[in-house]
């Protein structure tokens, strides 16, 4: 077996094979020179300095060894032969496997003219993070590119560690298109109290720069920025650069079938994949930890002649000052959205999304087990998994 | 099997109680995991090695 890619998806996959009992040859490659790491915690505990970066292995040395796993690290995929189950590597290494598990990830999304340009920053990687925090510590002004999960994470440490942060994006609101208005408005407010300049509604189109370190981002009507640091959080593409010339349907994610199955012995798991949710009846691509980790041990039953359809329900969780938000299930910012539980003035509730009548995802604010509870309220719950407790 | 959990590195995803309800839950005011078997029985140990593995922090440990 050879999994491509050794973050939380692939080793999962690993672990999981060696768990339902596969003793064979297990090879894990992956474009990063380091052992296998959590990224959750870099935009919140490592990023704030809470957690040392020892902190974020996701697993002990002796760990890894007892999973009796080759790690092939820092060789980037080049490029796969799908008759031969075939990868060639950048670094000249040729690999055949009786089945291959792509858990390649993401690349973050830059801006042009970011390449080169000292103090601005993406966050994906241990050393992004490591090499951020460094520049924030001694920096006045960061301005946030990008109004998602990951930005909104990032302006909430950066606030904790004392620097003016501005953070701008098209969205009326951070998370509006997760959250839907109410919910991404009491966001809003919070970033508001503790501190953070949003600029709703903006579009960037470029940053300044003086002898070849960023010292702005320039909106659209003219308006620049100033800033000491930029982080760029746009999101992130699909790696699948490397699959190209494989013959595989790569369309915003390798595609796959009910199965997480890219083709007869390849298959994906994680935030590269995009397979048929059959519950769901569309195909999906969900970049979050949780899933990576069901995908792959899904992924490994399957391998091992489970034979069973993916049909997970979608949960994530962010942690932004003292917000702890989860969300379960399908949220959309055309949702018709009510409070179930709780109140928003306390800070405290559940958000219920309603689609046609039935709830299509639920959104915890400090309100964690209230919101698991709501599930089972799932449209369909009884046939995804996990929806019904 | 043993189990322990991590109060202060748990995030309450509450994963471990949808994998394993006799073995974990969630309090009511933070979520946190509550350990209520930390000796489950053999026909809980599949699904409690399940729950540990979907831990999104790796707060469960499991001794076989």
């Amino acid at each position: 077996m050879l999994v491509v890619g050794a973050s939380v998806g692939g080793l999962t996959t690993a672990e999981s094979l060696r768990r339902r009992g596969f003793t064979g040859r297990l090879t894990l490659l992956d474009a990063e020179p380091r052992q296998p790491y959590d990224r959750p915690p870099l935009s919140k505990q490592v990023l704030a300095g809470v957690w040392p970066p020892e902190r974020v292995p996701l697993r002990q040395p002796e760990t890894l060894s007892a999973l009796d796993a080759e790690f092939l690290l820092g060789d980037p995929a080049a490029g796969l032969d799908v008759a031969e189950r075939t990868v060639h590597t950048v670094g000249g290494r040729v690999l055949t496997a009786d089945v291959v598990v792509v858990a390649t990830g993401l690349r973050p999304r830059t801006l042009p003219g970011q390449a080169g340009l000292a103090g601005v920053h993406v966050l994906r990687t241990l050393d992004d993070a490591m090499a951020l925090r460094a520049d924030l510590l001694r920096c006045a002004r960061l301005v946030v590119v990008g109004d998602g999960v990951l930005g909104a994470e990032i302006a909430a440490s950066a606030r904790g560690m004392g620097v003016e942060v501005t953070m701008v994006g098209p969205q009326p609101a951070p998370l509006t298109s997760r959250f839907g208005p109410l919910v991404a408005g009491v966001l809003a407010e919070l970033h508001t109290e503790r501190g953070v300049d949003l600029r709703p509604g903006a579009a960037v189109t470029g940053l300044t720069e003086r002898h070849g370190r960023v010292t702005g981002v320039c909106l659209e009507g003219g308006e620049v920025l100033p800033a000491d640091v930029v982080v760029v959080a746009l999101g992130g593409e699909p790696v699948t650069d490397w699959l190209a010339h494989s013959g595989l349907d790569v369309d915003d994610g390798l595609i796959c079938d009910s199965r997480c199955r890219a083709a007869e012995g390849i298959y994906a798991v994680g935030d590269v994949a995009r397979w048929h949710h059959e519950a769901l009846g569309v195909a999906v691509r969900w970049e979050n930890r949780t899933n990576a980790v069901e995908q792959a041990v899904a992924v490994a039953g399957d391998i091992l002649g489970d034979d069973q359809p993916y049909t997970p329900v979608s949960y994530f969780w962010t942690d932004q000052f003292d917000a702890r938000i989860h969300v379960h299930g399908e949220t959309s910012p055309t949702a018709e959205v009510s409070i179930v539980e709780g109140d928003v003035a306390e800070r405290r509730f559940v958000a219920a999304h309603r689609r046609d009548g039935g709830v299509i995802g639920v959104v915890g604010w400090n309100m964690p087990k209230q919101a698991r509870l709501r599930r089972r309220e799932l449209v369909g719950a009884s046939v995804l998994v996990g929806g019904k407790s | 099997m043993k189990v322990t959990v991590d109060q202060d590195r748990c995030v309450a995803s509450g994963q471990c109680v949808t994998a394993a309800m006799a073995v974990f839950d969630q309090r009511d005011e933070d979520g946190v995991v509550v350990l209520l078997d930390p000796n489950p029985s053999a026909e809980l140990a599949e699904d409690v090695r399940n729950a540990a593995a979907l831990c999104p922090v790796m707060a469960i440990m499991v001794e076989e």
